[in-house]
């Protein structure tokens, strides 16, 4: 029987994991949070239950029916709160480390899991562009709003303007309206002519995925519903607040989101929520040494396969295309991990359902994705490096006086990337800043089938502390903890952390 | 009072009742529910900054509340940079302001 370790229980990961269980694989799930769903099904707590959860998601029954197989199939593990910090190649295999216990915990149980598949589906997390004042509290990323909204009944605000690119702006503001708050506007950097460009293009393809239409439907009625004005070729420019934001400067854009002079207008909110698109979470696939394309998404074959053999890969870190692409991606990895044929049965239908969805990531692109004018609303004092505080000033006068575009070394100088989000904020923002317009990548990779450029390279996928890594065990004696005997391992149940914690690394 | 959890009784999605725990921010008592992490208590409770920074000193809380950006750390009984957004809070948790992360 072939073990199959499944990394990340969002859609693609749940699917995936049914998928292999149904081939015959012995699988294990794991997920650093500690409930199922990722951060699209993300859900109040089990001490929470809710009568009516299913109003504030989307396919909420799928997710309800995927969480009971998993959790009733015999051949399943499902391992919460299991934080992969590093993955290792040895003897042309893979190795996983894990630490199992309370997020950032210092006591934490270390595990090694040495699978014969291993099917990553980690997922993305939003991309946020910098602009004056975006450091000043009340102002979050559109995924901490929603997060907030749907895993805690929190809204971030009163009155809050929802900002930046992509279709995923409407479930943000849908999930803030279902709290009681008020958008006060939803602001597309994305100017009318791209949106049509994008989403008007070969019309007739869009008919296959009229689940997402649907779903995106929803989202406008709810807008419309409340008043909520959508307002494309806007951006927020600038927040503003004595130590926590009071009002954001609003301004119409130029076709490459380029702040147009003279149409700044100040509109008062306690909160903002800016996303502009998403970054992949490709730390474990590049320890893995998967094969990237160009635009910085895990290259896959048909049957989901990286370039590595013996690891798969599903969901956004190949492709930003939303949970039904994810939902098939993790079906046809999953089948496929175990040894199954992913050209038959219920593999073969989610094929078809995967090449419907895929043409969306290519019209995210084409209508929302990043154009380089936005430098354009950055001042010199403009935070760029939320961790280290490294201003855009700062970072113009390293490359002036090292005469060095290179990330690297911009990198070591400014100390921008070096905090501990390990440049997970602002990694490819720096990289184009450093290009320079239009020279995607130039400076520090992005080429097809090519090394993984150095901002997204991190072979501690977190920090961990000193103290946990010295009580690991040596290598050699964990070995025999591989999948086979995971199910005697503790699931989610941890006292509280009471003990003085080490440094971090 | 700008952040606010949403009152179970008036929730549409209808929640369990409240399970009231109560933990210590720098010495002040904060009230949240059972099943909330320590961000969502302290935001529930109308409180968006809660770290300053070791550089500037600005003050700063949540900004991408799934456990990327690290702007959220807090001290929790005694064990520093403790992710906010990713821990759940236990009734009696001693929370307190970090000056900085390194």
């Amino acid at each position: 029987m072939r073990d199959v370790v499944v990394v990340g229980a969002g859609p693609a990961g749940l699917a995936a994991a049914r998928a292999a269980a149904s081939a015959g694989a012995l699988v294990t799930l794991l997920d650093a949070a500690d409930g199922l769903g990722g951060q699209y099904w993300r859900h109040l707590p089990a001490e929470r239950p809710a009568g009516r959860e299913g109003l504030l998601h989307h396919k909420w029954a799928t997710f309800g029916e995927l969480s009971d197989v998993l959790r009733e199939h015999p051949a399943v593990t499902v391992l919460p709160s299991a934080q992969v910090w590093s993955l290792e190649r040895h003897d042309g295999g893979i190795r996983l480390n894990i630490l199992v216990g309370e997020p950032d915990g210092a006591g934490r149980q270390a595990l090694v899991l040495e699978p014969d598949a291993l099917v990553l589906a980690t997922g993305a997390h939003d991309r946020t562009l910098p602009f004056p004042g975006w450091q000043l509290p009340g102002v979050y990323s559109a995924g901490a709003a929603q997060a907030l909204a749907k895993g805690e009944r929190v809204a971030v605000g009163r009155r809050v303007v929802v900002a930046g690119a992509g279709p995923f702006l409407l479930p943000v503001a849908s999930s803030l309206l279902q709290t009681g708050a008020t958008v006060v506007g939803v602001h597309e950097a994305g100017r009318i002519g791209s949106l049509a460009r994008g989403w008007l293009n070969r019309p007739w393809e869009l008919a296959g995925a009229a689940g997402k239409a649907g779903e995106l439907a929803g989202y406008v009625g709810d807008l419309l519903r409340h008043r909520v004005r959508w307002r494309p070729g806007e951006a927020v420019v600038a927040a503003h607040g004595d130590g926590q934001v009071d009002a954001v400067t609003v301004a119409r854009l130029d076709e490459r989101w380029a702040p147009v002079a003279g149409t700044e207008r100040r509109v008062e909110a306690d909160a903002v929520c800016v996303s502009h698109g998403f970054t992949p979470r490709l730390e474990l696939a590049i320890a893995a040494g998967c094969d990237l394309s160009s635009s910085r998404f895990v290259l896959v074959d048909d049957t989901q396969a990286t370039s590595v053999r013996g690891v798969w890969a599903a969901g956004e870190i190949t492709g930003i295309g939303g949970a039904d692409a994810a939902l098939a991606e993790g079906t046809v990895a999953g089948t496929a991990a175990a040894g199954g044929n992913a050209g038959t049965g219920t593999a073969r239908a989610a094929l078809r359902a995967r090449s419907r969805a895929r043409g969306f990531a290519a019209r995210i692109e084409a209508a929302h994705g990043i154009r380089p004018g936005w430098t354009g609303w950055l001042r010199d004092d403009t935070v760029v490096c939320r961790c280290e505080e490294t201003t855009y000033g700062r970072v113009r006068e390293v490359v002036e006086l090292t005469g060095s575009h290179e990330a690297r070394s911009v990198k070591l100088t400014s100390r921008a990337g070096l905090g501990p989000c390990q440049a997970r904020m602002c990694g490819r923002t720096l990289q184009e800043l450093l290009d320079g317009p239009g020279a995607r990548g130039r400076a520090a990779g992005g080429v097809e089938g090519g090394p993984a450029p150095t901002v997204d390279r991190r072979p501690f996928v977190v920090p961990v502390r000193l103290g946990e890594l010295a009580a690991l065990p040596a290598t050699s004696t964990s070995r025999t903890a591989t999948s086979r005997t995971a199910s005697a391992l503790p699931t989610a149940s941890f006292p509280s952390a009471s003990q003085p914690g080490g440094d971090r690394t | 009072m700008t952040s606010y959890r949403v009152p179970a009784a008036s929730d549409p999605a209808r929640p369990a009742a409240d399970r009231p725990l109560t933990i210590v921010v720098d010495g002040e008592p904060v009230a949240g529910t059972a099943g909330q992490t320590i961000a969502g208590v302290l935001l529930g409770a109308g409180r968006r900054e809660w770290r300053t920074t070791a550089a500037g000193g600005a003050p700063r809380g949540v900004f991408c509340g799934i456990g990327v950006c690290f702007d959220c750390l807090v001290e929790v009984n005694g064990l520093r940079d403790v992710r906010a957004c990713l821990r759940r809070a236990q009734d009696g948790d001693v929370v307190t302001r970090q000056g900085g992360t390194r």
